[in-house]
């Protein structure tokens, strides 16, 4: 009974629990739920103005990734290819029905080089996420959430792959290597499938929802969020744009 | 300034002190919250501050900072990466506290119901533990010692890029080190494999294979399970690194009162690599933060040194070595340091993140018959100087001197030669100096057979040591062997001689009586 009443008192470091289990998890029965609807939120993200430049890595310690890159190595912390703004986390955060919701397809992180591919994902609750080494050197990768259990896995040789699936809805999840410090990326982990990241081009589309008002937020790891509300009918699709810029 | 700290002398004086009177009643009950309570806000909050943040009054003070307890993040544990630890562990580093750190042990202190109502308090600051049944690995057992263990070992170690983080040589130098940082943005060191003694979950070949099977959470010491899972090391493989590692190091270094100078009679070694110098045994010296004089250092980069000495009669010459990770200053150990000197903002202000040069000195009282009455350990004073040998590393210089103080130093004759070598991670400096100066009203003779007080201090350029910041030892003594003369090795045969001489005289007089009777 005192352990209860002690919760309360410290009651706001309750963050939700759980472990940040091994992968395998009951992906058959939720990929047997049908989608909800057939709207699609579709949308672009944009970058207007001078981007801030990228630094360079000094991969000089490690040979093996360095000679992946002819012209020298860059941390794609801000990605802007013609105006468009790549690696923004975009998620529905409101309006949406209850459960239970399709399973998103399995998603894996490539370490390709000395750095993250994709930089950015989502995944659902539960969902596995697989991370993969293809270079020939050592890489740990140590998530460090905040809401979640943590893991740091180390990965001495090429082709290694190790699957880990989050328990609570978190974003974001840093992920990082210890081995080089300049390896970052960031795990969007929601309890439905509705949210996508923006590609190269950045564009991003989420579909299967049903018809109604969502709240939508976007994520960017140093360019921060934005918010709006999409009004989306019944099997169509409605066109959106989340604007950055450099004096965000 | 000094107002803040007195409250944070008195605090870190009244836990560790005040810890060694707590003799808890031995209970048998239930884990009781109130009582843990209790007992935590008065021997762990101190540290561990009154949420369990790990933010007490002395913990600014302390790197590695105490614990954290509302994230639920614990390093030595028995369970998979990520998981939370079961109460034997929490149990365990109670006990036995975490070597390499401020935690102290408390199995002599509180009873063992105490410590569990602590453990379950302690558990009451992050929600992750509700409903939690956290479940240890199973580890298997060592395989036997061998040389190819040893071996296998060693190439594992390699093979394993061990060495990106804790260096060739295990001194915990390889280049990742200086970008290394907690879960909470405070600078870490990989460990120095060299002085298992300071691993914080135990320096045994069972814990260090533990910390390799379950990381070490909220470091980035990953965890090697998953490598075993995907056939990239075996568990015997795995053993092997940790009897590898744990034959880098003594399992605790003795520490004695007095360095032999051992007399040879041939020739002295040339510089810290000669191989002579093997055969003479390193004799270890503790040393702690400078915090008797502002600026003080009170997480020193250097916490211990090791000494040998030899002499042929006329000549003296000592190596010392310790574990450091750079010859400072070192531009890739920046960062590190713009980190430490973020964290580090004590009493005494903010240390400057500007590197200076890596630094040793050692101290002899200036005038050394003066009874049993030593000069002030840190660098003597005006009333009594100590003579000083001050060597630092760029440029790589040897002042001789007279010394009335840390920063009080006069330079006199250059009457000693060095030699100093930086490789894997550790200084070695070789100094040598005739036992008689030019001038013996200048600078002590070093008598043979008499134990001259020495002292040492030492400071990390790349950690911001500059000045009078630093690691500093108490006083000890170097005692010169004195020859073996040839009546020590006659004497004893000429007395065992007499003593049988007198015997056989005895029992024949014995006999002649007995016959005479």
């Amino acid at each position: 009974m005192r352990r209860l009443v002690l919760f309360s008192v410290f009651g706001f470091f309750a963050c939700g629990g759980g472990d940040a289990s091994r992968g395998g998890g009951d992906d058959a029965a939720q990929a047997a739920v049908a989608p909800l609807g057939n709207s699609t939120i579709a949308g672009v993200v944009t970058f207007d103005g001078m981007p801030p430049a990228n630094a360079t890595i000094d991969m000089s310690e490690e040979a093996a990734c360095a000679e992946k890159y002819a012209n020298g190595a860059i941390n794609p912390v801000v990605t802007v290819t013609d105006g468009m703004l790549a690696n923004v986390f975009i998620r529905v955060t409101s309006g949406l029905p209850a459960g239970p919701y399709p399973h998103a397809p399995a998603v894996t992180i490539d370490q390709d080089g000395c750095l993250y591919h994709p930089r950015v994902v989502g995944v659902m609750v539960g969902q596995d996420l697989a991370v993969t080494n293809s270079d020939a050197v050592l890489h740990n990768i140590k998530a460090v959430p905040t809401q979640n259990r943590p893991f740091n896995i180390s990965q001495p040789r090429a082709g290694m792959t190790s699957t880990r699936s989050f328990t609570t809805p978190e974003t974001m999840v840093p992920l990082e290597c210890n081995v080089h410090g300049w390896m970052n990326a960031y795990v969007g982990v929601v309890d439905h499938p509705y949210f996508a990241v923006s590609g190269a081009d950045g564009s991003f589309s989420i579909g299967g929802l049903p018809a109604g008002t969502y709240t939508l937020d976007a994520w960017h790891e140093t360019l921060g969020t934005r918010t709006m509300q999409v009004e989306v009918a019944a099997g169509g699709t409605m066109s959106v744009t989340f604007v950055y810029g450099p004096t965000t | 300034m000094t107002s803040r700290v007195v409250p944070i002398g008195i605090v870190l004086v009244a836990v560790l002190v005040a810890a060694s009177f707590g003799q808890g009643v031995p209970r048998s009950h239930a884990q009781d919250l109130e009582n843990g309570k209790a007992l935590y806000d008065k021997w762990c909050a101190g540290c561990h501050g009154d949420t369990g943040a790990g933010d007490g009054e002395a913990a600014a003070y302390m790197l590695p900072r105490p614990r954290d307890f509302t994230r639920g993040l614990y390093q030595i544990r028995t369970t998979a990466s990520g998981e939370l630890p079961t109460d034997a562990d929490l149990r365990a580093v109670i006990d036995e506290g975490m070597p390499g750190t401020a935690m102290p042990g408390w199995k002599t202190r509180l009873s063992s119901g105490d410590r569990d109502d602590v453990i379950a308090y302690i558990k009451s600051f992050s929600a992750f533990f509700e409903g939690a049944s956290p479940q240890p690995m199973a580890f298997g057992k060592a395989p036997g010692r061998s040389d190819e263990g040893l071996a296998e070992g060693a190439r594992v170690y390699r093979e394993m890029e061990c060495f990106k983080c804790h260096g060739d040589a295990g001194r915990g130098d390889g280049p990742s080190a200086p970008t290394m940082t907690d879960d909470w943005d405070h600078p870490i060191r990989p460990a120095d494999l060299t002085r298992p003694w300071t691993f914080n979950g135990g320096g045994a070949v069972a814990d260090i294979y533990r910390r390799m099977r379950t990381g070490l959470d909220a470091t980035p010491m990953p965890s090697f399970s998953d490598a075993i899972d995907a056939a990239v090391v075996t568990e015997e493989q795995l053993w092997r690194v940790a009897q590898f590692v744990r034959s880098l190091g003594p399992e605790q270094p003795e520490v004695r009162e007095v360095i032999r100078a051992v007399r040879l009679s041939g020739a002295m070694p040339a510089d810290p690599t000669d191989s002579l110098w093997g055969s003479i045994e390193p004799q270890y010296i503790p040393m702690v933060g400078q915090i008797v004089r502002a600026p003080r250092t009170f997480a020193p980069a250097v916490d211990g040194l090791w000494v040998r000495a030899v002499h042929d009669g006329t000549t003296l010459a000592m190596l010392v070595t310790w574990s450091d990770p750079s010859a400072s200053p070192d531009a890739a150990w920046q960062e590190w340091l713009d980190r430490l000197s973020a964290v580090m903002q004590d009493a005494d202000g903010v240390m400057a993140a500007v590197q200076g040069p890596d630094r040793l000195a050692i101290q002899f009282p200036a005038r050394p018959s003066e009874g049993m009455q030593r000069p002030y350990f840190l660098g003597g004073d005006s009333r009594r100087p100590v003579y000083s040998w001050r060597w630092s590393s760029t440029p790589d210089q040897l002042t001789v001197g007279t010394a009335s103080g840390l920063d009080q130093f006069v330079a006199g004759a250059s009457e000693v030669a060095h030699v100093a070598a930086f490789d894997a991670g550790q200084w070695s400096i070789q100094i040598t100096r005739s036992l008689a100066p030019a001038d013996a009203t200048a600078s002590p003779t070093f008598a043979e057979g008499e134990a001259i007080p020495i002292a040492f201090q030492v400071a990390d350029g790349s950690s911001g040591e500059t000045g009078i910041r630093g690691s500093v030892s108490a006083w000890y003594a170097i005692y010169l062997d004195v020859p073996t003369p040839p009546a020590v090795f006659v004497a004893p045969v000429l007395a065992a001689l007499f003593t049988a001489g007198l015997g056989i005289l005895l029992v024949v007089r014995a006999q002649r009586r007995e016959g005479g009777a």
